[in-house]
């Protein structure tokens, strides 16, 4: 569905990996010729000053919350973003926004460069660019009514005449599956479900080319969950909207997204088409958050995956680890993790991966996996082999 | 069944309001072994975790009508008194809550208020309590556990925190320990570290243990029987492999259908339960779940809104108990549900 742009890696540090060729011609631009971007992000990297205490307040350190992300948005199409609490995907979503300033790095919308326009600037495009919060509860303002909340954008940007903004606000609650004569209702009103429309029709009111969802339904019940999964579809489809969908529940996110990044405290990890990361991940981090996910469908005919338990936590994004950040809870780690930071390197048409031993995992999250044993099989596995030596179109790994 | 470790009988928990009855819990009954894992599932306001705080007695002093039985080891813990309940908490029973940031006190140290779960049920020295705290929190891998049992909640991460309050609801060996969404609040791979905790202290300490949940995974994963709720009674109960495979609730339906899988058909559609769950004070007549069940047509005349089903034994048979007018749910389930949310695991069989 989308460009993936060929990463270009330092030669030092690409020594023990198969280099890959390089060039804007890649695989996966040719692959789908007709997918245009919406949004094209590049190194962008937001840190967050640390002061000491006290009354002179020094800057002691930075929060690396991202650290050189570098995705594409499709238009009308979704890219899925997945990681634990802290790995910096909610802050993606906000330098996209510009509800933050990035620290370095471009954000290219519609041939358009963001990142260092000031508010001023950003005033037109703001129409364009719109979010979904996770809690509806707080995003919406308890003190105004439906109306009023649905309406305030078109009367910010001044793109109707008072008397038009009532029936376009019953319009759009329509759309969200609301009833139209519920505008004179205040939040508390409505449901948890039903909340989370009303912040849907609020980001669709002034039509938008990119949406950016910051877990939309994660304080859901089940049941509703589905049916706001569903309605975004519907928006989706219905007006084209380019969707950055971040999310911690992999499955949902597998749903709703044809491509996936992973990201691990500020960096993308692993970056695919879905199927591909979902049965055939390569790097570790992915395999592991893969096989945590308890499997319903699994359990019930008797199967079960075996976990790839991880160890401790993750670690502080003030003083991230060296070379490669996930060194310190993975299995695979050696003296090169440490020393050297894994580029986010090409290996299959639209597969990206920052690992230094990507291509000595073969196991598929989705089958059972052991921790080193796998690796064993892996390496003495000739069919997935192969496969790895025709994307990669080079050697056999070093390490 | 009257031998188990915990059976609880008829339960039912209301309370009264302003504006009516609230109706949390209404004739719940279970068994659970020890060594066992019960899952109750169902969506907030389900009545899930009223039913086991009332266990634990935990409304006792509000304004709570609470009756029916509650046998633990064949003491009824309805009727204990204050002192009796009291010992019996944190001794017999434990509590595992779902966000442990606000369950523990800011202002004293994790091992403080670990070791006094220990000094208030066992006459022993503050230093021995301390010891004990210490052998706790290496046992659910806290590292450095000598050093960090003199932390506040605050300096520990999310899963660590949850480490801390196992360590704690595990102090006194307890027989039964309810897991009240013991992972809702942490990461996927938090989470799995916490289950795969909580299943090898259970097969150490051979404990009964209740998960609360509103996840089917974490349910299939842990559990060895289920019990699904939904407006207070519970609508389905069985062994978990029974209920997964063999569901005959359209409630039941409603919640497997509604969430994807990772490994799943991608075009698979997710169908969602029509409409919100219904208020406690004034639940639908009849089948409670009769607003948003797409099946109502099946049933003949009006039983669905007039008559409250019965629990009645599934047609797979297997233990397995569902409340349902329907009469064919099993042929319903197999040609109208299962090819809509897994057309593999249909082809699979064919």
């Amino acid at each position: 569905m989308s460009h993936i742009d060929v990463a270009v890696p330092d030669p030092d540090q690409s020594a023990v990996l198969v280099q890959v060729p390089d060039g804007t011609g890649n695989a996966a631009s040719q692959l789908d010729p007709n997918a245009r971007p919406v949004l094209t992000v590049k190194d962008l990297q937001m840190y967050f000053p640390v002061h000491s205490g006290g009354i002179i307040r020094r800057t002691v350190g930075h929060v690396q919350a991202v650290d050189g992300v570098s995705f594409q948005v499709p238009a009308g199409g979704s890219v899925g973003l997945v990681g634990e609490s802290g790995c910096g995907k909610s802050t993606t979503g906000r330098l996209i926004t510009r509800l933050y300033k990035p620290t370095a790095g471009s954000i290219n919308f519609e041939g358009t460069e963001i990142a260092e326009m000031s508010q001023r600037q950003l005033m037109p495009l703001r129409r364009e660019i719109q979010m979904i919060f996770q809690d509806p509860a707080t995003s919406l303002n308890p003190r105004h009514t439906v109306g009023a909340i649905v309406g305030a954008p078109l009367l910010i940007h001044n793109v109707l005449p008072k008397d038009k903004v009532l029936p376009r606000v019953q319009e759009l609650l329509e759309i969200v599956g609301l009833n139209p004569e519920h505008y004179n209702r205040y939040p508390h009103e409505f449901s948890g479900g039903q909340r989370q429309r009303i912040g849907i029709a609020r980001a669709l009111t002034l039509q938008p080319k990119l949406l950016v969802a910051d877990e939309p339904v994660s304080a859901l019940d089940v049941s509703i969950q589905a049916q706001v999964i569903n309605l975004l579809q519907d928006v989706q489809k219905e007006f084209g909207i380019g969707f950055l969908f971040i999310a911690h529940d992999l499955a949902i996110v597998r749903h709703f997204c044809p491509e996936v990044a992973v990201m691990y405290l500020g960096k993308i990890v692993e970056i695919a088409d879905r199927e591909t990361l979902y049965t055939r991940a390569h790097h570790p981090y992915t395999q592991a958050l893969l096989s945590a996910v308890p499997d319903v469908k699994q359990a019930a005919i008797g199967g079960r995956r075996e976990r790839i338990r991880l160890t401790g936590d993750v670690p502080s994004p003030i003083n991230p680890p060296s070379g490669c950040r996930f060194r310190t809870r993975c299995w695979l780690a050696q003296d090169i993790c440490a020393q050297v930071e894994p580029p986010l390197m090409q290996i299959g048409p639209r597969h990206k991966v920052a690992c230094h031993f990507a291509g000595e995992l073969g196991k598929h999250p989705t089958t059972p996996v052991t921790t080193s044993p796998a690796v064993a099989a892996a390496a003495s596995d000739p069919g997935f082999a192969s496969t790895w030596f025709e994307v990669t179109t080079g050697q056999p790994t070093g390490g | 069944m009257t031998d188990s470790f915990l059976s609880v009988r008829d339960l039912v928990v209301h309370f009264p309001t302003t504006d009516g009855i609230v109706k949390a819990t209404e004739g719940l009954s279970y068994d659970l072994d020890r060594g066992k894992t019960l899952g109750i599932v169902g969506e907030s306001g389900s009545g899930k975790s009223v039913s086991s705080s009332a266990i634990l007695g935990l409304h006792r002093g509000t304004n709570a009508q609470v009756s029916g039985q509650i046998l633990l080891d064949g003491d009824d813990l309805l009727q204990l008194n204050d002192e009796q309940m009291r010992r019996c908490r944190g001794r017999d029973v434990a509590m595992i809550f779902q966000d442990p940031l606000s369950a523990m006190h800011p202002y004293y140290t994790v091992g403080n208020q670990i070791g006094e779960a220990y000094l208030v049920h066992n006459k022993v020295s503050k230093k021995a309590a301390r010891a004990r705290t210490i052998e706790m929190l290496d046992r659910v891998g806290i590292p450095q556990p000598d050093r960090r049992v003199d932390d506040y909640p605050h300096q520990f991460s999310g899963g660590m925190r949850q480490r801390a309050m196992i360590a704690m609801s595990l102090m006194n060996d307890p027989g039964l320990l309810i897991a009240d969404e013991p992972t809702t609040a942490l990461d996927v791979t938090v989470q799995a570290q916490i289950l795969d905790l909580l299943q090898d202290l259970q097969r150490e300490f051979n404990s009964a243990i209740i998960i609360i949940t509103h996840d089917l995974g974490v349910v299939a994963e842990m559990a060895d029987d289920v019990l699904v709720m939904y407006a207070g009674r519970a609508v389905e109960y069985g062994p978990t492999k029974e209920i997964l495979v063999h569901p005959e609730m359209p409630y039941t339906w409603g919640l497997l259908s509604s969430v994807p899988d990772v490994t799943g058909d991608t075009d698979a559609k997710l169908i969602p339960i029509r409409g919100n769950p219904p208020s406690l004070l004034n639940p639908p007549a009849g089948c409670a779940f009769n607003p948003r069940c797409d099946h109502r047509d099946k049933v003949p005349g009006d039983l669905c809104t007039t008559v409250v089903p019965e629990l009645t034994p599934a047609r797979t048979g297997g233990n397995h108990t569902k409340r349902c007018h329907l009469a064919n749910p099993d042929e319903v389930y197999a040609t109208e549900i299962l090819p809509e949310i897994a057309p593999d695991l249909v082809q699979g069989q064919a």
